[in-house]
């Protein structure tokens, strides 16, 4: 599984850091998404689902 | 498009479900993906289905209340025309973000989390104070009202004693029936209040939003006026909203006993979590809708939406929606609701959604564990419900215990 994140259309709602707080994370400035692997391992991969589905940017793309 | 014929909005509620969206909704949402409407007689479109409203993310649709022709869910444009204006939310980006993020840092899950402790005293307190008070009580003015004031008072860094003044001013605003004289005089009284106290915080700073907000000022980043404006709209949508939630979360909960019952006993916080997004999805308290106009012409299921067109996104009934939610008119505390769109979908999403989520999670938890024995104090029908207000819920809640 490998994570992209557009940073540019985030919106800071902090869902995908309640999702999956090992792989997401925000800046303390604005809260814009930041990204702790783009790499996660296969435990987390419905975590990760779950971040990219709740996201109300459309800011998370997986490509598995 | 034509208006005649076509269903006119604002659309009533059904007599007697005062916690789901108007019926016409419902039919329109089977019918068509799309539905040619007419509000306050001009032409727009209404998109109903829960799959529609991810158009919202898309750029080609303007939330600039200043473009020609803009409609919003008032006949008359929202009170943006004095000097400090509707803030970012009637911006577009790239403007509308970079005025969002100067904003959004203490709305961070870690920052809200850090929060919860005091949130916590603040409910434990006011909850000890009804208890000892009088019996019946309001639980609007007694709890639902000041604790989302006294929290995002907190947070922005204004005086808690102003709130008589703030709270009668953010109702008038929100009020679709007052006239737009009342609705500018009240946006105008709210914006002198943030504008002075942002030139307090520019020589006497704080650690708070507002100080924020004046140093952004100082940097020339913002005008003083824009400041303010956006001030006032973290003041308004940061104690109206989570009010209304509280009074009706709890109303909806005494209607609906074994939903209440759960929450009673439950101390696992995943389920209290999934309570308030269940109840968002639910009760829909912003039930006007999300309003947008086409930049640039747009192929939607269909049909073409033109540039100039009016748009609006039925959130209410989008969660209400089977296709996403199975039996969807039922209040289901258990089921997995996260993918409501009570905050709203793309580049406009409430910003204040994880300190909303945090509030309503200490309260849910709270208080009807402390107040076991919480009910009605008169019927329902006795209940003064807010259908004319751009955030629906009650205007007060006599309660016993």
């Amino acid at each position: 599984m490998k994570i992209i994140v557009d940073q540019d259309k985030c919106v800071a709602s902090g869902q995908c850091v309640s999702s999956a707080p090992d792989v997401f994370d925000q800046r303390e400035d604005d809260g814009i998404v930041v990204l702790l692997n783009d790499n996660p391992p296969a435990g987390l991969a419905d975590d990760v689902r779950q971040a990219a589905a709740l996201c109300p940017a459309l800011v998370i793309t997986i490509v598995e | 498009m034509s208006t005649d014929h076509v269903p006119e909005y604002p659309m009533p509620r059904a007599a007697g479900c005062p916690f789901d969206p108007p019926p016409l909704l419902k039919q329109l949402q089977e019918e068509a993906p799309l539905t040619p409407i007419s509000v306050f007689g001009k032409p727009a479109w209404m998109i109903t289905r829960y799959a529609g409203q991810r158009l919202l993310a898309d750029p080609r649709l303007s939330s600039d209340v200043s473009r020609p022709n803009f409609q919003g869910s008032s006949p008359q444009l929202l009170p943006q025309d004095d000097r400090f204006g509707a803030g970012f939310i009637a911006l577009d980006d790239p403007e509308h973000s970079r005025m969002r993020r100067m904003v959004t840092a203490p709305f961070t899950v870690k920052r809200v989390e850090a929060l919860r402790p005091k949130v916590q005293s603040i409910v434990d307190r006011l909850i000890d104070d009804l208890l000892a008070g009088p019996n019946p009580a309001d639980l609007m003015a007694a709890l639902a009202l000041p604790i989302p004031s006294l929290v995002i008072c907190e947070l922005l860094g204004v005086p808690y004693e102003n709130h008589d003044f703030f709270q009668q001013n953010s109702l008038s605003l929100l009020d679709t029936t007052a006239g737009p004289a009342d609705q500018l005089k009240a946006h105008s009284n709210l914006g002198s209040f943030l504008d002075e106290l942002i030139g307090q915080k520019i020589t006497n700073p704080g650690e708070d939003l507002l100080t924020d907000l004046a140093e952004q000022v100082r940097a020339g980043n913002l005008s003083r006026s824009e400041a303010a404006g956006n001030g006032l709209l973290m003041l308004v949508a940061g104690h109206e909203t989570t009010a209304n939630m509280i009074a009706l979360g709890t109303l909806a909960l005494l209607e609906h006993p074994d939903q209440f019952e759960l929450l009673k006993k439950t101390d696992d916080p995943s389920a209290v979590g999934g309570a308030v997004e269940e109840l968002l999805r639910y009760l829909n308290i912003a039930h006007k809708g999300r309003w947008r106009q086409v930049v640039e012409d747009i192929e939607f299921e269909g049909h073409t939406l033109k540039a100039g067109d009016n748009v609006v996104f039925a959130n209410n009934i989008a969660n209400r929606d089977p296709a996403v939610f199975a039996d969807p008119d039922t209040l289901d505390l258990t089921r997995d609701a996260r993918q409501h769109v009570a905050f709203g979908f793309g580049p406009h999403a409430c910003l204040g959604q994880p300190l909303a989520r945090m509030e309503l999670k200490v309260v849910y938890h709270t208080l009807y564990h402390r107040i076991p024995t919480l009910r009605l104090a008169v019927p329902l029908e006795e209940i003064p419900f807010k259908h004319d207000a751009t955030v629906y819920g009650v205007a007060s809640l006599p309660v016993t215990w």
